[in-house]
């Protein structure tokens, strides 16, 4: 006889604690702390917390540890703590000019005032894996211990500006939405596609932007500027009247140098897009600043060539990767309801497809 | 962390929640945005429920979590554990003793009174969103009350299959205003959808919120000559003996050998009970 499905808290708990040791693993090898996945998956780290939009080493090196690895569950850990959060105010808006720079270039001149900085990069490496890494105890210092420059370095499209050559941005004064806060309304101001891009998937952004880089809605992108290092973070303390730092953190800024052929509104100049992502993530923030600026097209009078990353609702509804996998994994709960009336129905239309058919038949 | 505010949201939380449930009442059947918080559980899993439950439970609440008329299934076992554990109220499987029941899926057969509150969760809660995939153009066609699209798809599945091939999330008007999904029911449910209790719809992905109060008009779409058929497996339950409540078709051998069981597990159950009861007498 059927015994209906029971059981379901039991195995449930079951599950947890055989997820526990898997995510353990063999005991015999020493358990990962999180001080070595801060140290040594750094860029794990700055994924989910950009993506998570908390910045906390310590917190995304847990979430990567609980999640065996799997960086979007760990987002969605950061995440999840993240509302929890009590919001004491906002921060003022961070410099970048005045960012200690641990890298900077510019594709679009050999040099420029503050120089390149080609800083900690895959970028010239030769994919071949190293096998020295394999053994243990390996102990580097780099040729030179180049300090991270502290001077203020401009930016390169400045100097663009300066001929007005690029398009100007206008400071709105408006304080911008909060995405966390409010319900994403369609169309979106500039400010807040920025924000869902900042938190979108980094391998969303990154087809996105490529698809522009192949023709749809084809837009070629110079990096005009690519900077990452360590920037202030200060807030205006009521009590005190005056701003004071409250702490530092990594940022990956980029700004693109678009063609523009000109509109009915705009003359013919450059035009900019912006990306700029937590921690050290130039892919990110590079993919970002391309699909920003194919999302600017209203804004510049371009036309609307149909292509999907020029789509406000379709790249702004479907970046989220929290909200992508909790909506395509929930297809593994039971749907056994819907399912029996499909049946059901799936059942109808058949016998009255073959009554029909037998009458057809009986007639000939 | 240690410490949960009362079902888990903070309070600032629950007032947005609340405001855009009582905006939802007042325009029944009217999508209102709200800002959606992450859970701790997956958006997809009933996030929305979860939401407009913890913005409705008070400590003297008494709760029901049921997903495909069941108490037992893993997911709702995992959103009344959460509930426990958050908010420390009572929970019950019995339909009758619940003052809020969230479920997923299913209306419970038991017919529900003023005294309680149904939280659905939603995963899609635009109606229109199949046949027009735009936000903008969706939220257009209901302020202009233009459902001529709908109208259209369910006659072109008449004249494809000779009824109309929506089984569960069957759209529904209301009061003569908006077409509302129901929330992926299967369609016996929709009639009882005029109910005494307060129904509310939570899509926490979406970030919508829709509400029906008690004894709202709500119609399923349909047309003179083909009016909306509820139905359900011609059968009745192999465990209660049921006629009339909603069935699941479980296979129960190799050779595709089947039974029908009631998808409603504590109205089930409790006719199960008095059944015995009689036989013992």
């Amino acid at each position: 006889m059927y015994v209906a499905v029971k059981g379901g808290e039991k195995a449930i708990d079951n599950a947890h604690l055989w997820l526990a040791e898997e995510r353990r693993g063999d005991v015999s090898v020493s358990e990962l702390s999180l001080k070595q996945i801060t140290e040594q998956l750094g860029l794990a780290v700055n994924r989910v917390m950009a993506e998570g939009s908390l910045y906390d080493r310590e917190l995304a090196a847990l979430a990567i540890k609980q999640s065996r690895g799997d960086l979007i569950e760990a987002i969605f850990l950061l995440r999840a703590y993240r509302t929890t959060l009590p919001r004491f105010g906002t921060t003022k808006p961070i410099n970048t000019n005045n960012m200690s720079c641990l890298r900077r270039i510019s594709a679009t001149f050999k040099d420029a005032p503050g120089g390149q900085i080609l800083g900690p990069t895959f970028d010239y490496t030769h994919r071949l894996l190293d096998f020295k890494l394999e053994a243990d105890g390996e102990n580097l210092t780099a040729a030179q211990a180049e300090t991270a420059i502290d001077k203020e370095i401009p930016h390169i499209t400045n100097y663009l500006n300066k001929e007005g050559l690029i398009k100007e941005e206008e400071l709105t004064g408006s304080e911008p939405q909060d995405l966390t806060r409010e319900p994403l309304e369609i169309p979106a101001k500039r400010p807040l596609r920025l924000q869902s891009l900042a938190r979108g998937d980094e391998g969303f952004v990154l087809g996105m932007a490529y698809s522009t880089q192949r023709g749809y809605a084809r837009n070629h992108a110079f990096v005009g500027e690519l900077r990452v290092g360590m920037v202030s973070v200060e807030m205006e303390i009521p009590e005190l009247g005056f701003s004071i730092e409250i702490g530092e953190i990594e940022v990956t800024e980029c700004e693109t140098v678009n063609q523009f052929h000109g509109s009915k509104t705009e003359p013919p100049q450059f035009t900019r897009g912006y990306g700029l992502v937590m921690g050290h993530s130039e892919r990110k923030a590079i993919s970002m600043a391309l699909v920003d600026r194919a999302l600017c097209w209203k804004e510049l009078g371009e036309d609307d060539l149909g292509a999907p990353v020029q789509d406000e609702e379709f790249v702004l509804y479907h970046a989220d990767n929290i909200q992508a996998t909790g909506f395509l994994e929930h297809i593994k709960l039971p749907h056994y309801v819907d399912f029996q009336s499909e049946l059901e129905l799936i059942r109808k239309l058949r016998r009255e497809a073959d009554e029909r058919n037998d009458t057809q038949e009986a007639a000939e | 962390m240690s410490d949960y505010n009362f079902a888990y949201l903070d309070e600032q939380t629950k007032r947005m929640i609340r405001r855009a449930i009582l905006k939802g009442l007042a325009i029944p059947g009217y999508q209102v945005p709200f800002a959606s918080r992450e859970m701790p559980m997956p958006y997809g899993w009933g996030t929305g429920g979860v939401q407009v439950s913890a913005a409705t439970l008070t400590p003297e609440d008494t709760l029901k979590v049921i997903d495909q008329g069941a108490d037992d299934t893993t997911n709702a076992i995992s959103i009344r554990k959460f509930f426990e554990k958050t908010a420390k109220i009572a929970t019950t499987e019995k339909t009758s003793s619940a003052s809020v029941i969230q479920t997923r899926h299913r209306i419970p057969e038991e017919q529900l009174t003023e005294d309680q509150i149904l939280v659905y969760q939603v995963p899609i809660p635009e109606p229109l969103r199949f046949l027009e995939p735009s936000e903008i153009e969706t939220r257009k066609m209901h302020a202009l009350e233009e459902y001529g699209l709908m109208h259209v798809k369910l006659y072109e599945d008449i004249s494809r299959h000779g009824a109309i091939a929506t089984s569960y999330a069957y759209p529904v008007k209301v009061e003569d205003r908006y077409v509302m999904d129901p929330s992926p029911i299967p369609k016996f449910d929709n009639p009882k959808m005029e109910m005494a209790a307060i129904q509310l719809f939570g899509a926490g992905r979406e970030q919508r919120i829709y509400a029906l109060p008690p004894h709202t008009k709500v119609v399923s779409l349909d047309f003179d000559d083909f009016p909306f058929e509820p139905s359900k497996a011609d059968y009745s339950c192999d465990l209660c003996g049921s006629e009339n409540s909603y069935l699941d078709e479980v296979i129960v051998d190799d050779e595709g050998g089947r039974i029908f069981v009631c998808s409603d597990t504590d109205f089930c159950s409790s006719r199960q009970a008095i059944n015995s009861e009689l036989t013992y007498e």
